[in-house]
């Protein structure tokens, strides 16, 4: 009972500190935005002053900053994002719905992959350390840590899209086929990082006291690992995944440009460039919200995972 | 029979054309002449190509570089917006695959003495993909619409010309103010400012377009939608996934329907031309935006048939900041450095897709206008390096006192390596020491407005129309987008002229003569003339190259196989399965795309189909 308080205060907590960390980010990012030399209409063609000053009436640039901000602000609080200022045909709202679902799924199976093949591989080497296995597997996930995404997906392209034809070169239709490439690409550098940390982390539990207590009194040595050795073992792993699979799910910009996702990624950078105000601050918004919740869960995972933190709760 | 009026139409129509006063028999023509080339071999008599040569399925894939900003002609503004409109729909006038201006939903026009005053005849035959007739009501709407200060429309520069433009546009005057009028259903009159020879070319730019008046009433900002969006062109949108794809199927109701053959076009926007060439490989594209950098070799070895390269009405070029040291009053030193730099080496050796070494600010390519070639253009090199160095010498710079400056530039693969060469060149030919500023190209643009830190800088122009005045223009004293700084009185009084010239031997004088005066002083370096380069399909025919780079899908279609006399062609060429084997060095060219976002080819994309702007 006083266990669930305490998890529920620090879920509440946990909540409320959202909402000044946003308001600083999006503060931040506005000024930011602003600060930075040019505007969403410059480009290298001469815009005639009155086209210029028509543009800038429409989307309320000619206002001082200051009430550009709080208008802002006011908008952002019945969750009105506004217009693109590049893609005029739909809102920051529509544009975030569109990408975000290819994104999420992309993201979220290329976590699972990861965490699926990532903890087994990571188990496997540690298990015999030091031996060839453990060698050629965090060789290997070295290799897939330090290969950068855009080598492998070209070559991958290549091999598995323009000589055999197996799978799409790109491109993004809900099929399954369509989604291979981009998940294993952008999941095989996860992968190989959570491979080292839960050989580490689980080399470690391994040469604990409770675990030699285990063994000692005789249990076999697949509860040991599984049932003993594992949960402690994920701890450094789960806190890891917080923000890698908010990396993950809101898209990464390389692999959507090398495999043509319509995904969320790419709105950073090239609402950035083109001084896209109100599609970078949604971005940002949403990565932000998306981050500090994701941040959240860990925190509630960790507590079920690690007595320790629930029992400091109580006091 | 056919081959003659294959080898007469264009003549006639090129002479129609000057006149000013087309009618229907030209259209005719335009779908003959464009297969002139090559297919004689597939058509028929009625200048169709044969069904029997025909691919079944009628869908193209194309390429578009980025996703289209928008498909509201009045806001749009960049080339993959503009490709797209002009699939959708149809201005007064067209063109012709080859680029020439044709009729398009006005099936002819007067032009008044004074040349201000056009009246326009529209097809009866033409209507809106719901069936509505086209009517010059909805082109005066369409146009109150482009110049209304509420629409903020992006490109509505282009309707500057058009009396009472500029005053609509700041709001001085009413929107029924600008000088367009419907005098009946099929009669429109357009009165313009002053004489404005290339106003027919202006016409079929997405700012004039027409809109379906109630679709748009009934939707406002929505009515590009697909579903809701109502068209006049040869194709009408089907489907939009925003950076997916965007589908148009044939319009049953469009006047020349019955010669549209491709049934579905699909745009594939792509963010990275690497991966849009491995999907053309991958035979998911039969056209594409551009080709990625630094693989012209492999391209050229494997991809002879497909790659193809044409001469684009663009000027890459240095700009001088003539209001600062060390080059303001200054013409020898600056004379020096375009000297110094030696184009041939740079074409060849760093740009590689075949640009041509260019002397002149205006490309050639358009119409009758030859520019007039500075006297060193004829020298060798070495003659040129010679008369650099004593200029160099007479402005007082030598080896222990070097002239030094920086070469701005905004990100993207080629403006460095342009930027590295020439810095290379002048160092090497006469020991200046020039060192280089990357900056985004927002803040370039903006350093390069200011000019106050600017000295030399990456510049270009891609032109709006086929037109030399566009170039000239940016030299004007005052003129927006003079980051040069240049002011000239004599010059600007001459452009005032040719603004006013209708008699079009006149006026080209009049423009080569002011080219020559900036050729003389030289607030730029002149380096090379664009090129469009693509991979399309050889199955993909009835498109020609043209110096503006449109392309019509309407004209398109595609065949079942490669012709024969291609396929002979193809086989002197590697066969493609050797490609496995060289082609990690594509590699290393995606992994630099990645890190750099506008890159070259996306940047292009803020060129535009009439409008056109270079940030290459």
């Amino acid at each position: 009972m006083t266990q669930d308080s305490g998890m529920l205060r620090h879920t509440l907590r946990g909540f409320l500190g959202l909402f000044p960390t946003l308001l600083l980010l999006i503060t931040v990012v506005f000024f930011m935005m602003r600060i930075a030399p040019g505007g969403p209409f410059d480009s290298e063609k001469l815009l005639p002053p009155e086209i210029e000053a028509n543009l800038n009436a429409k989307y309320h640039l000619d206002e001082p900053l200051l009430q550009q901000y709080f208008r802002y602000m006011g908008q952002i609080a019945v969750l009105d994002f506004g217009p693109s200022f590049q893609y005029k045909d739909w809102t920051v709202k529509e544009l975030i719905a569109q990408s975000f679902p290819i994104s999420l799924t992309v993201g979220a199976l290329a976590m699972l992959l990861a965490f699926v093949m990532g903890t087994m591989l990571g188990i496997a080497a540690a298990l015999r350390q030091n031996s060839r296995v453990d060698y050629a597997l965090m060789g290997f996930a070295m290799l897939g840590i330090s290969v950068p995404n855009f080598v492998i997906a070209p070559i991958l392209i290549l091999l598995l899209a323009v000589y055999v034809g197996w799978l799409p070169a790109g491109g993004w239709d809900w099929s399954v086929a369509s989604m291979v490439l981009p998940v294993v690409t952008l999941s095989l550098p996860v992968t190989a990082y959570i491979a080292r940390l839960t050989r580490g982390s689980m080399i470690e539990v391994l040469h604990s006291n409770f675990i030699r207590t285990a063994r000692a009194k005789g249990l076999p040595e697949s509860v040991v690992i599984w049932r003993h050795a594992l949960k402690p073992a994920m701890l450094p792993v789960i806190s890891f995944m917080a923000p890698a699979t908010a990396g993950l799910i809101s898209g990464s910009v390389v692999i959507e440009r090398i495999f043509s996702i319509p995904g969320l990624g790419s709105y950073f950078i090239t609402g950035a460039l083109n001084r896209d105000y109100t599609l970078v601050m949604g971005a940002v918004i949403f990565y932000g919200v998306l981050i500090i919740v994701l941040n959240f869960v860990v925190d509630l995972i960790y507590a079920w995972l690690n007595p320790k933190i629930r029992y400091d709760e109580k006091h | 029979m056919t081959q003659l009026r294959q080898f007469l139409i264009p003549i006639v129509s090129t002479i129609l054309l000057s006149a000013c006063d087309n009618d229907d028999k030209e259209h005719v023509p335009d779908r003959l002449d464009r297969h002139s080339s090559s297919v004689e071999l597939v058509l028929t008599e009625d200048g169709r190509p044969d069904p029997s040569v025909l691919a079944q399925e009628q869908v193209l894939h194309r390429d578009n570089g980025e996703e289209p900003a928008t498909l509201d002609p009045h806001l749009a503004r960049g080339v993959p917006s503009a490709h797209i409109l002009r699939d959708l729909f149809e201005g007064l006038t067209a063109e012709s695959p080859n680029g020439r201006v044709i009729p398009g939903a006005a099936i002819r026009w007067n032009i008044s003495r004074d040349g201000k005053t056009y009246t326009f005849y529209l097809r009866r035959e033409a209507r809106w993909s719901n069936g509505d007739l086209v009517t010059a009501e909805d082109f005066v709407y369409g146009l109150r619409r482009s110049a209304s200060p509420a629409t903020a429309s992006n490109y509505a520069q282009v309707l500057l010309p058009i009396a009472n433009a500029a005053e609509v546009l700041s709001g001085a005057l009413p929107v029924d103010q600008l000088g367009v009028t419907a005098i009946n259903e099929y009669i429109l009159q357009i009165k313009l400012k002053g004489p404005t020879p290339y106003f027919l070319g202006l016409l079929n730019h997405s700012s004039t377009y027409p809109v379906h008046r109630p679709s748009q009433m009934n939707y406002g900002s929505a009515f590009s939608r697909p579903g809701n969006l109502v068209s006049n062109g040869a194709y009408v949108l089907k489907d939009w996934v925003v950076r997916s794809r965007i589908e148009l199927t044939r319009n049953e109701n469009y006047w020349d329907a019955d010669n549209v053959i491709l049934e579905r076009v699909i745009y594939h926007p792509f963010e990275d031309q690497s991966a849009a060439s491995k999907q053309f490989r991958a035979g998911k594209l039969q056209w594409t935006y551009g080709v990625p950098n630094n693989q012209f070799k492999w391209l050229q070895k494997h991809y002879s048939d497909e790659l193809v390269i044409s001469p684009w009405l663009g000027s890459y070029f240095f700009g001088y900041n003539v209001t600062r040291e060390p080059f303001i009053e200054n013409p020898n030193l600056r004379l020096a450095l375009a000297l110094a730099l030696d184009r041939d080496l740079l074409t060849e050796k760093v740009t590689q897709f075949g640009e041509q070494p260019s002397y002149t600010l205006v490309p050639p390519g358009i119409g009758e206008f030859v520019s007039p070639l500075p006297e060193w253009a004829s020298w060798s090199q070495a003659e040129r390096n010679e008369e650099a160095r004593r200029l160099y010498a007479g402005a007082g710079y030598s080896e222990d006192k070097p002239l030094r400056f920086e070469i701005r530039y905004n990100t993207g693969e080629n403006n460095k390596k342009m930027a590295l060469a020439a810095a290379s060149l002048w160092k090497q030919v006469l020991g200046v020491q020039a060192t280089l500023v990357n900056e985004e190209l927002k803040v370039f643009l903006q350093n390069r407005e200011q000019k106050v830190l600017t000295q030399v800088f990456r510049a270009g122009w891609i032109g709006d129309y086929a037109d030399p005045y566009g170039f000239l223009e940016l030299f004007r004293t005052g003129h927006g987008r003079n980051d040069y700084g240049y002011s000239n009185e004599l010059y600007d009084s001459l452009l005032e002229e040719i603004a006013a010239e209708r008699i079009p031997a006149r006026r080209r004088r009049l423009m080569f003569e002011a080219e020559r005066i900036l050729l003389a002083e030289l607030p730029f370096i002149p380096v090379y003339t664009y090129v469009t380069k693509r991979l399309v399909s050889p199955r993909l025919r009835g498109w020609e190259s043209n110096v503006m780079d449109h392309h019509y899908s309407k004209y398109m279609f595609l065949l079942k196989t490669v012709l024969e006399e291609q396929k002979s062609a193809a086989a002197d060429m590697g066969d493609t399965v050797e490609a496995v084997e060289e082609a990690p060095a594509e590699e290393t060219v995606t992994a630099e795309k990645n890190g750099e976002t506008p890159e070259e080819n996306e940047v292009v994309a803020e060129v535009d189909g009439g409008t056109r702007e270079q940030h290459k």
